[in-house]
């Protein structure tokens, strides 16, 4: 095997085997199991590193061999895996220290991070699929392995979330695989490629192929959490802080997002997916699941589903992205993947937080919580600011990406689109952070602890801290080299050559 | 050579028999484990010989059919001989342990067990229909035997009930026998075939063939003729349970198989097809429908192998009338069906045997817990029923992949209705078993670890059966070594 199919492999394998050691690890063995969460998830980093700047070099990685007669195992990174593949490599290290932290002392540590580096490997073949097959395989390969985190307390409504969980994702799949098992038949195995395949289709094939469209779209629609296929993902809230980051930021609903993206760019190509008019149905769809995501958020009191709700909201603004027929819109859309990835796994972190220094879980609870955790309520704020799309931040980036890609194209109405989502993040934002701020603690936190020093346990304290001032960071610089929104132009330029 | 391999796969199981037969339990574990290293290298030596000269015809003996013995020795065979070196292996290996020496009638098992895989190598090889008949009464007779060996009522009463059913399956398949060789004057499969290719379709024959589906199908228990087989499997010791489901109605579905591959063409038609199918289809929802009403956590399993059964029986619509490259997909798929059950299905039963031994009960809810004490053995079981699921990247997942390409590809969309909700139900019995256990009602360890090397066994099965899905083509690639056509009379 050669070093450039080597690459890819070890990345996949990296977690894989830190998923494998840990589950034959001793549960008392607290100290080696977090050394090799952590060794492993830095060497992980590395590889993806050295992987990009070969990807921005020209350089191919590919591995590739027949599994099923007529079909190929295909691990390629490409300039759109290396997003996907950073963005969780980046996270999954972040996340695993918050999780040391926030698990300290809790029954079942051995199973839960032997999941935890499962559910990582899968979501790095997802990155790394190079073909619709091997995609489908690291898909339900996710859906396995977060069931027993979404589980993990054991608890009666853990079991029940979990089931509603199970039943939505494997049923999205087994949508997802007739619609493969049926391009297949139709069209025989196909990689991905920049450009898409279907860009001078044959008449004949015009209509099964835009049911299968349709088909593939439901499949991935469940884990990207588009309404009405959404009600898995407030439910799944039950799971623990550093899963629930997880699942939101990088995991799940992102590999349905990324799926469609594949689908949208590399498999059947731009103008193909508009000239057989599928990308009004989509982009109407996600216009829909942004507004409602965001009216059904206002409502919640509890903090982490107003959070699940916004996530359903702002997944969307990804799969409108594609929809906007154009460089600038793609790239807006292509940038929230990371965006959204970062600002959403702040907020988390901090609420989970919030939930192990304060026993705080509502909403209502919050009041005064910014003087007595103000680093926290910094990263939220800004978090949330970087959500409702104030300049300078991330979210700003995205917003205001897609809004000029929209008007070039002439689709003014998603603008309107956008102002109202801006308006609604604002509208069940601002009120939680008029209570961090500017509330007078109204009575004692429902269940203290302390950690000395630092406001809260510094495992717990760091992953925010850090990914609140990337959000700034790909905020203020997103016109330098190696920021999303570059990286993003990169890959769009080589996919959307209109 | 060959004669050695041939002898070797087919007497020395029959020798280990009656050694064993004349021993007390231990004594006899000794020397099945010598038995099971020779089998194991007599099967690895028939696949290096076919694979480097070819399949081939043999006559045992130098005796023709009707008189003698006719070996059809092919890629196909191959891959069930070593199949059932393995699993057969793993589950003797697991009993010699499980069992407990002190219980007198347990010695009856090794000569039982060694019966049965005489008889399972004397189907996979055989190449006339009598000496399958032969070699299916060997495995049904010991397959009864090692169901009441359990020694409680219940246990005698299911082995009565299976004895019952796979007589009167037999007698329907000899019935076929006869009149075949009635009509036609030969017993060769590939002489029969020759005949009515020349001949063309005979309405005698056709019938002749009816019944030899409906005694086989019996004995597969297929739906609706699946009512003995849970009872049988649910209460037989967990490595017997294992070997029957994972073996021994591969075996008359093989048999059923290879008549249907031979002589359909000509003496099947399009509504026998579809009715296998039918009822194939029929037992995946229904099986898996009562697996997951099951109280009890080996009826689940046992129901499960029911549904999956079923999923063998599409190998007669998908070949029927097909081109050559569907009805090829479809037999792989049917082999890695075949193959990837055997495994897992072997592996789950093991693995709830020892869940069953550890909780002491053999209910589900009992399973509380069980994630937290006992990960290993549950892993076991969940890793063969990711399989069951056919979700990747198992061999049950390859299998269904090449079935709906199948399915497809010859325009018989409404098997794919089968494939996905089956799929879907399966992932019903199965998440209920993890869910029972991952819930946490005791902080204290109350449960009995069984020693590692219990667990270890269901273990490498199952990580075997999930592995299938990635080494698909190769495995394949032995059922597809080439043969010699011609021979037979």
């Amino acid at each position: 095997m050669t070093s450039s199919a080597l690459l890819p492999v070890a990345a996949l394998m990296t977690s894989l085997m830190a998923s494998v050691i840990i589950f034959a690890l001793p549960e008392k063995n607290y100290r080696l199991r977090t050394l090799i969460n952590l060794a492993a998830a830095i060497l992980k980093l590395t590889l993806v590193v050295v992987m990009v700047w070969g990807v921005m070099q020209g350089r191919e990685y590919e591995a590739a061999f027949t599994m099923v007669p007529g079909v190929e195992f295909v691990l390629r990174a490409d300039a759109l895996a290396m997003l996907f593949a950073g963005l969780s490599a980046l996270l999954w290290l972040l996340t695993t220290i918050y999780a040391v932290g926030y698990l300290e002392n809790s029954p079942n540590r051995s199973r839960f991070f032997g999941f935890f580096s499962l559910c990582v490997a899968s979501t790095m073949g997802i990155a790394l699929a190079g073909n619709l097959f091997t995609f489908f395989l690291f898909y339900e390969m996710l859906t396995l392995s977060t069931y027993p985190l979404v589980v993990h307390r054991g608890t009666p409504k853990a079991l029940r979330a979990g089931r509603t969980y199970i039943i939505y994702t494997l049923t999205g799949g087994a949508v997802l695989l007739l619609a493969i098992a049926w391009l297949h038949g139709l069209v025989g195995d196909l990689r991905f490629q920049e450009g898409g395949h279907f860009a001078d289709l044959a008449p004949s094939l015009e209509g099964p192929v835009t049911m299968i469209f349709v088909l593939l779209i439901t499949g991935l629609g469940v884990k990207a959490a588009l309404v009405p296929l959404h009600g898995w993902l407030p439910q799944a809230m039950v799971a623990p802080a550093p899963v629930s980051a997880l699942l939101h930021a990088v995991a799940v609903v992102k590999a349905g997002a990324f799926g469609i993206i594949r689908v949208v760019f590399e498999l059947y190509g731009l103008e193909a997916t508009s000239d057989l008019g599928l990308l009004m149905g989509l982009a109407a769809v996600a216009a829909f699941t942004i507004i409602y995501g965001s009216t059904r958020a206002l409502f919640q009191v509890d903090l982490k589903r107003r959070l699940a709700f916004s996530t359903i909201s702002q997944v969307s603004y990804i799969v409108l992205g594609l929809c906007l027929f154009g460089p600038v819109g793609a790239a807006g859309g292509l940038v929230h993947l990371v965006h959204q990835g970062i600002m959403k796994i702040t907020l988390f972190f901090c609420a989970g937080n919030y939930a192990e220094t304060l026993g705080v879980h509502c909403i209502d609870e919050l009041d005064g919580a910014g003087k007595r955790m103000p680093a926290t309520s910094m990263a939220f704020t800004l978090g949330a600011f970087g959500m409702i799309g104030a300049p300078p931040l991330a979210g700003f980036i995205t917003k205001w990406t897609m809004g000029t890609g929209a008007l070039a194209v002439g689709m003014d109405w998603v603008v309107a689109v956008l102002v109202a989502s801006s308006l609604l993040n604002a509208a069940y934002f601002l009120p939680i952070l008029h209570r961090l701020w500017f509330a007078p603690q109204s009575r004692p936190w429902p269940e203290e602890r302390r950690w000395g020093r630092l406001e809260t346990s510094s495992w717990l304290f760091w992953p925010p801290m850090v990914t609140v001032v990337l959000t700034v960071l790909f905020g203020v610089f997103a016109a330098l080299p190696f920021s999303p929104l570059s990286w993003v132009e990169l890959i769009v330029l080589r996919e959307v050559a209109l | 050579m060959t004669l050695w391999l041939m002898a070797g796969l087919l007497f020395t199981p029959l020798a280990w028999a009656v050694l064993t037969l004349l021993m007390d339990f231990r004594k006899g574990r000794v020397v099945t484990w010598l038995g099971m290293l020779v089998q194991l290298l007599v099967s690895l030596g028939l696949w290096a010989v076919v694979a480097g000269d070819g399949g081939f015809h043999y006559a045992l003996g130098g005796w023709q059919a009707p008189l003698g013995i006719e070996l059809r020795v092919d890629g196909l065979a191959v891959t069930f001989v070593l199949l059932t070196a393995l699993v057969a292996a793993a589950c003797g290996w697991h009993a010699s342990i499980y069992l407990d020496p002190a219980k007198s009638w347990h010695r009856y098992f090794w000569p039982l067990y060694w019966f049965l895989w005489a008889g399972l190598n004397a189907v996979w090889l055989g190449g006339d229909l009598f000496n399958l008949y032969v070699g299916l009464e060997l495995i049904s007779l010991s397959a009864v035997g090692l169901v009441a060996l359990g020694g409680q009522a219940a246990a005698l009463r299911a082995a009565i009930r299976y004895l019952l059913a796979a007589l009167l399956g037999s007698l329907a398949y000899l019935l076929g026998v006869a009149l075949i060789y009635g009509q036609s004057g030969s017993l060769s499969l590939a002489g029969i075939a020759r005949l009515t290719e020349q001949s063309g379709g005979d309405p005698g024959l056709a019938f002749a063939l009816m019944l030899m589906m409906f005694g086989l199908a019996l004995k597969t228990a297929l739906f609706p003729l699946h009512r003995w087989l849970p009872p049988a499997h649910g209460i037989a010791k967990s490595p017997v349970s294992a070997l029957l489901s994972a073996l021994v109605v591969k075996a008359s579905f093989y048999i059923a198989a290879r008549l249907w591959l031979e002589l359909g063409d000509e003496l099947g038609s399009y509504a026998l097809a579809q009715g296998m199918g039918l009822l194939g289809g029929t037992a995946v929802i229904w099986g898996s429908w009562r697996a997951f009403l099951q109280p009890k956590l080996k009826q689940v399993v046992a129901y499960s192998s029911v549904a999956q059964i079923g999923y063998l029986f599409l190998l007669f619509p998908l070949t029927w009338g097909a081109s050559e490259a569907v009805s090829m997909q479809a037999q792989q798929g049917i082999t890695l069906q075949v193959i990837s059950h055997a495994l897992a299905k072997a592996a789950m039963f093991l693995a709830a045997g020892n869940l069953i031994m550890s909780v002491g009960s053999n209910r589900v809810e009992a399973l509380a817990g069980v994630s937290r004490f006992l990960p290993f053995s549950l892993f076991s079981f969940g890793l063969a029923g990711v399989s069951l699921m056919g979700l990747p990247p198992s061999g049950g997942f390859a299998a269904k992949w090449l079935l709906l390409q199948a399915s497809l590809g010859s325009g018989q969309w409404w098997w794919l209705v089968v494939l996905l909700l089956g799929g879907l139900l399966s992932a019903g019995y199965v998440f209920r078993i993890y869910r029972a256990s991952f819930v946490e009602d005791s902080d204290i360890d109350h449960f009995y670890h069984p020693p590692r090397s219990l667990e270890v066994i269901p273990m490498i099965l199952a990580l075997l059966s999930l592995g299938l899905g990635l080494a698909a083509e190769s495995v394949l690639s032995i059922m597809a070594l080439p043969f010699e056509e011609g021979g037979g009379v």
